[in-house]
């Protein structure tokens, strides 16, 4: 008996020492960026010296007065995301809806080619989709002429924000379907019944039913927009320009020259990394939940 | 006989019964189902289809910076197979299909399937709580911004005495001579960098397979007297099958298509074409040449060979993992 709980207790010994040894770098990484952001330089983990000069970005442009400030840039990137993630929750909750819930012409083919978009790798698509952005951005007004999201054309924020949504349909869609199934339709039909359109029963009875599903999608799209590089890096112009987001505007000033502020870099880094954060303590069951959610069918 | 008609004309009334609705109304109901799928088909047209169609096409131009708007792309008289004879002619050709090889090879079994595997297998054997935290501390690589996430492992790799590695573990072991790790070992930390993101993805998967196995069976193999080994070995792995079979398939391709941590990392060097892989050769060619020249056509057939291969696989996910039986047909229809 107590050899037997000796071995249980080596085996827990061994797994969770595993488990530590395995997960390290990440503890490593992430400890030095806070340690660096606090210092005036660091070796390794070991600061030599605390300060909080590094965090000046947030009153005074961090590279010198001919770029832009930070708060320009975040909000690009706050504006990007919300417009991103807002589209992408009614689109694919209009379209699963018709899925779920309507037989017509085409829908067995459409849910296919929705499965295999999800499957897809979009990324291989960039280039033509540099050239649809410049066709976009020839129409009037949508094309780039927009107040706050510029236009839906080439180096304009909403452009790149419809891409991203294109990317992450097939993904929402799947997963709207999936909280669209699962809702009795009773309720729907009473409503249905008495007299209301389609259009109102899915905005006004199944929409607030489910939440859930409205807020892990968009928690998910908006911390994918916010993190997003090589979309906006690829359709938008300049390393400060008018559509410039975070992750855009960090990494030019990485590659810049040998002279890289790392502290102040880092700074910025963590700052970008902050709203991350909050919502990674907020929603952690969602977001563990999504990602099974998103590969049901396959597993 | 007028028994039957009288029948006919009964059964005739009432089908015709719901038609009593105008032909307008009629109309609308049939083509709701597309008003509430328009969004969709026009995002899904502008930045899926018409790209597909243009990619294929692009890829049998020689279409770049200097002769746009002069080359007429779309007209079939200006289609060659020039782009493809470039690629496979191309003196770096080998070793951009070996790096690409590798690099999808050994990230997939160290870590996206590997390390997914015993990172699930260990968090669903120990404490609940603090299986469900390493769990979410994995999932924090992905979640957290690229750009960020690379410097931090460019931190880790620095050289001596700014970098992580060089400083606490290989200097005091008094090992190598503190250079840029970077440079001496890129691939060990393009697979680490691409691997610890990667994992979370079949870990997730993995380990709510396991935690979906009914517990009979564990309870069944531990009163037989298996050890832990054995109770994975012969009922754990078997029993997720699927899930590891569905994360290789999908794994592979995400992979051979993921080129922004290798952009961000190292860019293809240090030497020449060193970690350049095959989706990241295709992205430098189309926008961002040496020379200032961006070749979009000839980009444009690095990326088909990658298109096609995505097309594929997707095409026999759907068979392979019965997608297809998720199309049943809805339950509510029209009222």
């Amino acid at each position: 008996m107590v050899l037997n709980k000796f071995r249980l207790n080596l085996k827990s010994i061994l797994a969770y020492g595993a488990l530590i040894a395995f997960s390290m770098p990440i503890f490593l990484v992430f400890l030095w960026l806070v340690i660096t952001t606090f210092s005036t330089r660091t070796e390794g983990l070991e600061s030599l010296g605390w300060t909080l000069s590094n965090w000046s970005f947030l009153w005074k442009s961090p590279f010198g007065p001919k770029f832009q400030s930070i708060w320009i840039v975040t909000l690009n990137t706050f504006i990007l995301a919300t417009v991103m993630t807002t589209i992408v929750v009614f689109v694919s909750a209009m379209s699963a809806y018709a899925l779920s819930r309507m037989k017509f012409a085409g829908r067995k083919g459409f849910l296919s080619a929705t499965l295999i978009l999800h499957a897809f790798p979009s990324v291989t698509l960039l280039i033509p989709i540099y050239f649809v952005l410049r066709w976009i951005t020839k129409v009037p007004i949508i094309g780039q002429g927009l107040p706050l999201i510029g236009g839906f054309g080439f180096n304009t924020i909403g452009g790149v924000a419809l891409v991203m949504v294109a990317f992450q349909l097939p993904f929402g869609i799947w997963i709207m379907k999936g909280f669209f199934d699962n809702i009795s339709w009773d309720m729907e039909r009473s409503a249905l019944i008495d007299g209301a359109s389609r259009f109102q029963v899915w905005w006004k009875i199944l929409m607030p039913n489910i939440k859930p599903g409205i807020a892990a999608l968009s928690i998910f799209a908006f911390i994918s927009a916010w993190n997003a590089y090589i979309i906006p890096f690829t359709f938008t112009v300049g390393r400060a320009g008018k559509s410039t987001v975070l992750s855009v505007y960090i990494q030019n000033f990485m590659s810049e020259s040998v002279m890289t502020e790392w502290n102040m870099v880092a700074a910025v880094g963590l700052f970008q990394l902050i709203p991350v954060l909050i919502f990674f303590f907020f929603t952690q069951e969602a977001l563990l939940n999504i990602y099974g959610g998103g590969a049901k069918g396959g597993a | 006989m007028s028994d039957n008609f009288q029948l006919e004309r009964e059964r005739s009334s009432l089908s015709s019964f719901p038609d009593s609705k105008s032909l307008f109304s009629k109309l609308k109901s049939g083509l709701l189902p597309y008003a509430f799928l328009t969004p969709t088909l026009i995002v899904v047209t502008l930045f899926f289809f018409i790209p597909l169609v243009m990619v294929f096409i692009l890829s049998f131009t020689n279409l770049d910076m200097t002769n746009f708007g002069i080359l007429k792309w779309w007209q079939p008289a200006n289609w060659t197979l020039d782009n493809y004879v470039k690629i496979f002619t191309n003196r770096f050709f080998p070793r951009i299909l070996n790096n690409t090889l590798m690099y999808v090879s050994m990230t997939l079994i160290f870590f996206n399937v590997g390390m997914a595997l015993v990172i699930a297998l260990i968090t669903t054997n120990i404490n609940r709580r603090v299986g469900f935290t390493f769990r979410l501390i994995w999932l924090m690589c992905r979640l957290t911004p690229v750009v960020v996430y690379i410097m931090m492992w460019k931190a880790l790799a620095g050289p001596a005495p700014m970098g992580v590695i060089n400083k606490h573990i290989l200097g005091p072991l008094g090992i190598g001579t503190g250079e840029y790790l970077l440079n001496t070992n890129p691939w060990l930390f393009i697979i680490l960098v691409n691997g610890f993101i990667g994992a979370s993805f079949g870990m997730i998967i993995f380990s709510s397979a396991i935690e979906a196995i009914p517990k009979d069976y564990m309870i069944a193999s531990k009163v037989d007297g298996a050890s832990t080994w054995q109770t994975i070995r012969y009922i754990t792995i078997p029993m997720i099958r699927w899930p590891l079979l569905f994360v290789t398939t999908y794994q592979t391709l995400s992979l051979l298509t993921s080129f922004e941590q290798i952009l961000l990392l190292t860019n293809g060097g240090p030497g020449l074409y060193e970690t350049e892989v095959w989706s990241l050769t295709a992205y430098h060619r189309a926008f961002s040449s040496y020379f200032g020249n961006t070749q979009w056509g000839y980009g444009s057939a690095w990326a088909v060979v990658l298109v096609i291969i995505g097309i594929v696989m997707a095409i026999v996910y759907l068979r392979v993992f019965k997608f297809n039986e998720l199309i049943q047909e809805p339950k509510i229809d029209q009222l």
